[in-house]
């Protein structure tokens, strides 16, 4: 972000057009009008490109400051960026383009707030006094982002405003991430954006009191893309890179303005050690490699090292937040030169301590995993049985599939076959359905089950 | 400023397990929460069971609540509040330990 952006945070509120302040290289708003287009140079779209992965949240939150409406502010942000193709295309690519955006869409929204009355008296906060600035927090997005992860939307919801709004996707990109069509996904976030208008959810950072709450629901939301990209509940891929990627781009702006918060730090770190394994996750045939059998020489190192660095920050605050607990214990793999070499007591230990703060079913399946490596199979099936009428696991792939791998390595082969059969019905990931059918397949081969002790 | 309706929906039942002294901190509660947001109360009533109310559905008279639930409408209070946020902070605050209330945003009408 600039300077000249970001001064235009809060006095540009109630300014005319004119007032507006300018950054230096923004060429004059002569674009506005411009004759049709002739298609932009490569360099430019892909500037343009490069600005709305990069600066959509800024300019959009900017924007909804001075209209005080989402809609409104979302309508001026798409503007400006069709009009940013052709006006950098005539000039020259500005050197601050969140300014330059931020400026033309500011410009829209006042234009058409002076031609439309009914449209003015509907948006009270053009004619308020312009809210204080706050130093803490000199960047609008994280209003935005507050406002996306409101509790008074439903999880879902709040998930695909974050990526419509902080990460401007399109409604059918957010359609596709949540495996639903279009017109859902239309529907539903017109109701949330009614919602937010008609029931006066606010466009502001949360009280200090409410702040650690608040801000916990956002890193869920955050982490709820990261997941479901890092496996993709359905699907030809196994990863959703572009889910990844932007829960990544997320937990990063949450970081620059944030800085000091632990948990968005641990959101981070696990994110980064998480998907530092990506390359190898996956053969040249696109076929499932299990962590077990993973070449570690593909793992993305320097995330590691980044990830390793802040996980160090996040782990000063006690008790340590979840997400950093659970990159505590991606960190552990990657120290770990082998799967062999894996630390799984310090891994059980890590599970305790979550589960202690965070008790989740999940996390229970996972330590049972782990349990069933350093211990045995045996020790890790008694571990899963424990879990087996726990009701948020029923129609859970991967208890099935724990339990598929651990009655193989027992020789226990039918109840193998039958567990592997039942995860299948619960995967709809096509390299995942593959890997268990391959898996199922060596079992019905006899003495084919795996005795080397990987999973 | 918006208006919000706080709806208190609760257990009857739970009401009638109550000894008189309990019920003297239900409604001290109450006052104590009235004391405390008189800047944002427009209103409020309590109401009496669900059991008394009449319901009219295409002019037909039934009796018995609109809908019947474990948990029924028992009083509501109207406030004026900023926003949702400074709305739920008041809402939070109602009396409700049989149940729980509902924060509804009043429909305004642009004139």
């Amino acid at each position: 972000m600039t300077d000249a952006g970001r001064g235009g945070g809060g006095d540009g509120a109630v300014a005319a057009p004119g007032d507006l302040p300018v950054p230096d290289d923004l060429p004059a708003v002569a674009a506005v009008g411009a004759p049709a287009p002739a298609p932009a140079p490569p360099a430019v779209a892909a500037a343009v490109a490069a600005a709305h992965r990069r600066e959509w949240a800024f300019v959009l939150a900017a924007t909804a400051r001075v209209t005080g409406d989402l809609d409104l502010a979302e309508e001026c942000v798409q503007d400006a960026y069709a009009k940013a193709l052709t006006a950098w295309a005539a000039d020259e690519v500005p050197k601050r383009p969140a300014a330059w955006l931020t400026v033309a869409a500011r410009n829209r929204a006042l234009d058409l707030l002076r031609r439309d009355v009914a449209l003015r008296k509907r948006l009270p906060l053009l004619l308020d006094e312009p809210p204080e600035p706050e130093p803490d927090f000199p960047d609008e997005r994280l209003r935005l982002i507050f406002t996306c992860c409101h509790p008074a939307l439903a999880l879902e919801t709040q998930v695909a405003l974050t990526l419509r709004l902080l990460c401007g996707l399109t409604t059918a990109e957010v359609a596709c991430a949540f495996l639903v069509g279009e017109a859902t996904m239309a529907a539903r976030i017109t109701r949330a954006k009614k919602k937010i208008a008609g029931a006066g959810i606010p466009y502001r950072i949360p009280d200090s009191e409410e702040l650690p709450a608040r801000v916990e629901a956002v890193l869920t939301v955050v982490d709820l893309v990261f997941t479901t990209g890092h496996t993709a509940p359905a699907g030809a891929d196994l990863v959703r890179a572009d889910l990844v990627d932007r829960a990544r781009d997320l937990a990063r702006m949450l970081r620059t303005l944030l800085p000091g918060d632990a948990g968005v730090a641990g959101l981070l770190a696990n994110i980064l050690l998480t998907d530092a394994r990506r390359a190898a996750r996956v053969d040249a045939d696109g076929r499932l490699v299990l962590l077990a059998d993973q070449d570690r020489a593909l793992w993305d190192w320097d995330a590691v090292a980044e990830g390793r660095r802040l996980l160090r920050e996040a782990l000063r605050r006690r008790p340590p937040t979840r997400h950093a607990l659970m990159a505590a214990i991606a960190a552990v793999h990657a120290d770990a030169v082998s799967w062999e070499a894996t630390d799984w007591y310090e891994i059980i230990g890590l599970y305790d301590v979550l589960q202690r703060h965070w008790p989740s079913p999940v996390a229970a399946l996972n330590r049972a995993t782990a349990i069933g490596f350093a211990f045995g199979p045996e020790y890790g099936l008694r571990a899963l049985d424990a879990l087996a009428l726990e009701p948020c696991l029923a129609g859970y792939a991967y208890l099935a599939a724990a339990r598929a791998g651990m009655l193989g390595k027992l020789g226990r082969a039918d109840e193998a076959r039958a567990a592997y059969e039942e995860a299948l019905l619960f995967t709809d990931n096509d390299v995942e359905r593959e890997f268990l059918a391959s898996e199922l397949a060596a079992l019905a081969a006899p003495g084919a089950q795996r005795l080397d002790g990987k999973s | 400023m918006s208006k919000y309706l706080v709806l208190i929906y609760e257990n009857e039942a739970d009401y009638g397990t109550l000894s008189s002294e309990e019920s003297d901190t239900v409604t001290e509660a109450h006052r104590t929460f009235l004391a405390d947001n008189k800047d944002a109360i427009i209103g409020g009533e309590a109401l009496q069971r669900a059991s008394t109310a009449t319901s009219i559905r295409k002019g037909v008279v039934t009796d018995g609540a609109f809908v019947e639930t474990k948990e029924a409408i028992g009083g509501y209070y109207l406030i004026e509040a900023p926003d949702l946020d400074a709305a739920l902070a008041i809402g939070k605050q109602v009396p409700a330990r049989f149940g729980g209330v509902e924060v509804r945003p009043v429909l305004l009408w642009d004139v």
